[in-house]
């Protein structure tokens, strides 16, 4: 299930659906990102392009299913105005073994960060700042490059 | 034309403007847009043509949707 988000999600119930959808799976690792309340952030707010967007999450859960050989993933990802405490993005894998599973979720936030259409804003008040990926954040996506 | 990120910002979501004849790759496009609009000039600002990322020009005659893409922060 690949999913852009106009409102609240909820991680445990996603978590329950995808454990149920998975029959046969051995392992299911998932990963909840959730707002922090850096420096008086009022809230984040999510800019997406809505087909480019969902096309590049459909093709990183294209390309994690093969490298990793899973039985499924889910990735749901929030967009428009988040609130700190509020969950962000919901990614799950399903895999026979549990390397495969937590090593998905990981190469999938990667992506995320780094190759996905997604904007961050950071809002404090009227104040505005357009977040970009960090040095560490491409590094991180790199890592997968290498065999 | 659409403006993604800060680009939102700088430029504004959408603009639609009488290009001139002689612009007719997206390259050109974004020559003639980054006289006004420098940040439009960076070279980490992607492309898109019809929800297509592009890596290199390309015609933009009968183009429906162009986009500026500025380097993203998802996750």
């Amino acid at each position: 299930m690949i999913v852009l988000a106009p409102d609240p999600i909820d991680p445990p119930a996603l978590l329950a659906a995808f454990t149920r959808a998975a029959g046969g799976a051995g392992a299911i690792v998932s990963f909840s990102g959730i707002v922090r309340a850096d420096d008086g952030v009022t809230d984040l707010w999510l800019d997406h392009h809505e087909r480019l967007t969902l096309a590049a999450m459909e093709e990183v859960s294209a390309v994690a299913a093969r490298r990793f050989g899973l039985v499924d993933l889910s990735i749901v990802h929030r967009v428009g105005s988040v609130a700190p405490g509020e969950p962000i993005v919901f990614v799950a894998a399903a895999a026979t073994h549990r390397r495969a599973a937590f090593d998905a979720v990981h190469f999938v936030m990667d992506r995320l960060k780094t190759a996905v259409p997604l904007w961050k804003c950071e809002r404090r008040g009227q104040d505005r700042k357009w977040v970009e990926a960090r040095p560490q954040d491409h590094a991180d996506a790199a890592r997968w490059e290498s065999p | 034309m659409r403006f993604f990120g800060r680009l939102r910002d700088a430029v504004g979501g959408e603009l639609e403007v009488e290009v001139p004849g002689d612009v007719i790759d997206t390259e050109q496009l974004r020559a003639w847009l980054g006289v006004q609009h420098p940040t439009l000039l960076d070279a980490s600002v992607k492309m898109a043509l019809d929800d297509r990322i592009l890596v290199a020009p390309q015609p933009i005659e009968g183009a429906r949707e162009i986009a500026f893409l500025p380097p993203v922060s998802g996750g």
